[in-house]
């Protein structure tokens, strides 16, 4: 065996292309460092309150004391204002890694279950377990705390990690690589940077977790691969998440929080941007108004100046997004911005009314800062609109009317549902942040995330006495009287079963 | 079986029925509940006559492990509210046909979907009966059964579901996970695996005693050992074999008699090519000398008696495979703590059940080992606890039921934030700088004094939280 990968090992040294792996390499190094971690994972370590305290506690101190160079970090990397990098990444980060150094013991404690007349007499309880080894696969947008996030979770609850941050998004893979390996436990928790042969390699491993957050299209092939080992996911993808906006609302205040999710989170590159608008035929010319009127206090006269911007990450989205607008009869629908600069990968915000329903923009996740809004004659006809659709990660609703709410709430499925505000539900401690069908599948943040890594492992205790003869052979008419009473709950069929008073 | 045409356009007359929202109403799954409620009581006798004829089940025993219902409780706080899925599959298996069909079926109603029932051709008695009477109880639109073998299987996991429920191995496991991945599905994988007694030195006879009679029951007495919970070898230490095997013996003899085939208290085998794959358990040489008691196999009625051997090797089939059938290996070890290494070396099982009185083992059997589930003193039994999960992990499984937990494996967990438009933060909005971005960290930090100093001015930027690289 160790002569074969030895010679595996040269023949791949022979065959490199310089300052490339090949894929021998790439399969060897994944697979010799998940066997590595699953010895030390053996070995109980991470099993203790301390251990994963001392590495969440661990993490915090990282944030801390990098916090400008991560800052910076994403900066290089999506040209994001340094705000949201601080605002959405590294705060965001802290609280969620603050919450499980306040809760983990909590979390960690078995929970008791009451038990009923069938296993009389007995006591049961809950107990979480770590899943083992897990490997987190993270996206481009929010490197950073989508990298972070979950894996705060896994180590909360007990696991071993490894962590594969996106290629495209390198300043943060390569930082994440460093301050992961100064201040973290080596021998459990690591990250691999790479493209798709470092990624291909990684999902041919066995691991007893894989979290990927990403588009559907990739989510599949993790699955299948997961598939093969019989390996739970957690997919969080992304959709079209709609904005329903109804009239006779705080219009000013709305259209800031539709740009605040659209614009102002990543230039729209975000799972859970507003994609499209649906509003009423006769609502759309204000609503129009209104967005123009707040993107210029937000973003000024010439947005693509603006720094409060992020540009489109790399020229493939670039190009993606152009030709989304160059489609025939979509160009003819702009009705605000449209303006691109290939230099600097920027995009301006622009808005679209009633695009084409079968042109890509409408079928597509836009991932940009493109919005188009679609007219219906009521406003209920939206809910049936979205409903034709896949389920998206998340769905907006503007009103002040209470029973369109409730409908609204009732009707549209989606991973998570915000009346009157977009994206914040995220940052909402107690709520399970993930999709459904198209959009995902599994949840976390919060307690969710440490019960995304565990196994609730079911105990039951029985003692040796209390033992109803009607269990064993030989089996008898009495023994089934019996047992049916039992079942049935009712002590008194009970009794007359015993004393072989029932009528059967 | 219908035409793949066909069958694609009943599940889009399913979806069309779905989306009109009747699955949803609580009174709709409630008559539906009752429905299969009444299906159960009326057809009783019917019932245990098709588990006999199917795999020879005493109808004490079918009672016992079938007739099981959950109360289902329908929980919605106002800011989680769960939904139904939508079209859900559920592929029930051969050795508990009623209980693992209507399980998974009553909580996939009770969560307001519409379902497709799957049954298991390998109990056709069993099939037959499920697929004519459900309909006469359930509202067809909504609920639909299939009979049929692999290739109605392959067909239906060709169309697109909103979740699948499978009861069975873990290599078909694999492939309904593979078919679930083109279309994104979520899956609950019910599996099975070696699950494990380990058998502590017990002081007291009257405990001695009724651990025997749990661990022969939770053997022979569950379908023959043909259950994913059923115990399949045990775990000893070398000392107390001797004295385990004789007082399995006594109780075998008490249980079934001398000649348990005509106790008619013990399920048969399945079918010839279940039956010869366990023949084939014991044509190892090496097995076959292990074998302590029983081994007598009658291919005539597909009947094995109950068998136990002690220690055959490791590497044997028997030991490396989920035995399924009247097979009872009995493991050696120098001291009972040393089968917490043996597990851990070996997948997850369904369950691990451990015989003792020490809270030391006890403590250590939990914290150090991994199962769907851990029963002390007891086997099988954990099935009829409705306020545990029921699931495995690893090899024997993903995802759980049973009870509420039926439920919420059928739903999806929507989350729900409602805001109001008065409260508005203002400096959530660009143009950044640093005094917003100040505002915006108190926020976080729920740090509200802090926040109101900032308003007023009274309080300075922290030094290096901000550097904008321009100015505004």
């Amino acid at each position: 065996m160790l002569f074969v990968r030895v010679l595996n090992i040269v023949a791949a040294r022979i065959m490199a292309i310089e300052g490339e792996k090949n894929v021998y390499e790439v399969e060897i190094e994944a697979s010799s460092l998940v066997k590595e971690i699953r010895e030390s994972y053996a070995t109980g370590k991470t099993r203790s309150y301390e251990w994963r305290m001392s590495q969440l506690q661990r993490l915090v101190q990282m944030l801390e004391h990098h916090e400008q160079e991560i800052a910076e970090a994403i900066v290089a990397d999506l040209s994001k204002p340094m705000f949201e990098a601080l605002a959405y990444e590294v705060a965001m980060l802290k609280n969620s890694c603050s919450l499980a150094v306040k809760k983990l013991k909590q979390w960690m404690v078995p929970e008791k279950v009451k038990t009923s007349i069938t296993t009389f007499p007995s006591s049961a309880e809950i107990v979480p377990e770590p899943l083992g080894v897990v490997l987190v696969i993270s996206p481009w947008n929010y490197p950073f705390l989508l990298s972070l996030d979950p894996v705060i979770g896994a180590i909360a609850a007990g696991n071993a990690v490894v962590l594969k941050p996106s290629e495209v998004s390198p300043a943060t893979s390569s930082l994440l690589a460093k301050l992961v390996g100064e201040y973290m436990d080596n021998s459990l928790i690591r990250v691999v940077e790479g493209g798709v042969a470092e990624t291909t390699a990684l999902l041919e491993q066995k691991w007893d977790k894989i979290c990927y957050t990403g588009n559907g299209r990739v989510g599949r092939i993790v699955m299948a691969a997961a598939a093969k080992h019989l390996t739970p996911v957690l997919l969080e993808l992304g959709g079209k998440s709609p904005v329903v906006v109804d009239s006779g609302i705080n219009l000013q205040v709305a259209t800031r929080r539709i740009i605040a999710g659209k614009w102002g989170c990543n230039n729209g590159q975000t799972c859970v941007a507003p994609d499209y608008i649906l509003t009423t035929k006769d609502f759309a010319p204000k609503l129009v108004d209104a967005l123009k009127h707040e993107l210029e206090h937000f973003f000024g006269e010439n947005p693509l100046d603006s720094k409060d911007l992020s540009r489109i990450v790399n020229s493939n989205h670039f190009a993606r997004l152009t030709k989304l607008l160059d489609e025939d009869r979509v160009s003819g629908t702009i009705v605000h911005g449209g303006k691109s600069e290939k230099s600097t990968l920027k995009i301006s915000p622009t808005i679209l009314l009633d695009a084409p329903r079968d042109s890509l923009i409408m079928n597509e996740e836009i991932f940009g800062p493109l919005l188009p809004i679609l007219t219906v004659e009521k406003v209920e006809d939206s809910f049936d609109i979205i409903n034709s659709g896949t389920k998206p990660l998340a769905a907006y609703l503007f009103t002040s009317n209470k029973k369109l709410k409730e409908q609204f709430v009732m009707t549209v499925s989606a991973g998570g549902v915000v009346i009157n505000d977009t994206v914040l539900h995220l940052s909402v401690a107690g709520l399970p942040f993930g999709g459904v069908q198209e959009s995902g599948m599994g949840a976390y943040h919060g307690k969710f995330s440490f019960d995304a890594f565990s196994h609730k492992k079911a105990v039951l205790y029985r003692s040796f006495a209390g033992d109803a003869p009607v269990r064993y052979p030989p089996y008898t008419k009495g023994k089934l009287r019996l047992m049916k009473a039992l079942i049935g709950g009712s002590i008194l069929s009970a009794i007359f079963a015993l004393f072989g008073l029932s009528k059967d | 079986m219908e035409s793949v045409g066909d069958l694609e356009r009943d599940l889009e007359g399913m979806r069309e029925y779905y989306s009109q929202g009747k699955t949803k109403e609580a009174s709709w799954r409630k008559s539906q509940l009752k429905g299969l409620l009444t299906l159960l009581k009326e057809k009783e006798e019917d019932i245990f006559k098709a588990l006999k004829q199917d795999l020879g089940k005493h109808h004490v025993e079918a009672f016992r492990d079938e007739a099981i219902l959950p109360k289902i409780a329908v929980l919605s706080t106002a800011e989680i509210v769960p939904e139904p899925l939508g079209l859900v599959l559920i592929f029930s298996s051969w050795n508990y046909p009623f209980g693992l069909s209507l399980e998974p079926l009553i909580g996939a109603i009770a969560a307001g979907n519409t379902v497709v029932l799957k049954l298991s051709e390998l109990a056709p008695a069993c099939a037959s009966l499920l697929a004519n009477t459900i309909p006469n109880f359930v509202d067809n639109k909504a609920v639909k059964v299939f009979q049929g073998g692999p290739t109605v299987a392959e067909q239906l996991l060709q169309q697109k579901w909103d979740k699948i429920f499978f009861t069975g191995s873990a290599r078909t496991g694999r492939l309904v996970l593979s078919a679930a991945a083109k279309h994104l599905t979520p899956v609950t994988l019910e599996l099975g695996g070696k699950c494990p007694a380990v058998v502590d030195s017990l002081s007291s006879s009257f405990d001695r005693k009724a651990a025997v009679k749990r661990i022969v029951v939770g053997k022979y007495g569950a379908c023959a050992g043909q259950a994913c919970i059923a115990i399949d070898y045990i775990l000893a230490e070398r000392k107390n074999i001797s004295t385990l095997v004789e007082m399995m013996k006594v109780i075998i003899k008490e249980m079934f008699g001398g000649n348990p085939i005509e106790s008619h208290s013990i399920a048969r085998i399945i079918n010839k090519q279940h039956f010869l794959r366990l023949k084939n358990l014991l044509e190892d040489p090496n097995v076959k000398a292990s074998i302590v008691y029983g081994g007598s196999l009658d291919e005539d009625h597909l009947f094995i008696e109950p068998t136990i051997l002690v220690d055959p090797p490791l590497e044997a089939a028997i030991m490396t495979e989920e035995i399924f059938g009247p097979l009872l290996p009995i493991i050696s070890l120098e001291k009972i703590e040393d089968s917490i290494q043996f597990l851990n070396s070996r997948p997850k099982p369904l369950a691990i059940y451990c015989f003792t009185k020490n809270k030391s083992l006890e403590r250590r059997m939990i914290s150090e080992t991994s199962s769907g589930g851990v029963v002390f003193n007891d086997a099988i039994i954990q099935y009829a606890a409705d306020s545990l999960p029921f699931g495995g992990v690893g090899e024997s499984g993903v995802g759980r039921y049973h009870g509420k937990f039926s439920f919420d494996t059928f739903s999806h967990e929507k989350a729900i934030t409602r805001r109001s438009f008065l409260t508005d933060f203002w400096f959530r909005y660009p143009p950044w700088n640093a005094h917003k971005w100040q505002l915006l960290e108190c926020a976080y930090n729920s740090d509200y004094l802090g926040l109101l100093l900032v308003i007023l001015g009274l309080k300075k930027p922290r030094r290096g939280s901000y550097q904008p690289a321009y100015s505004h």
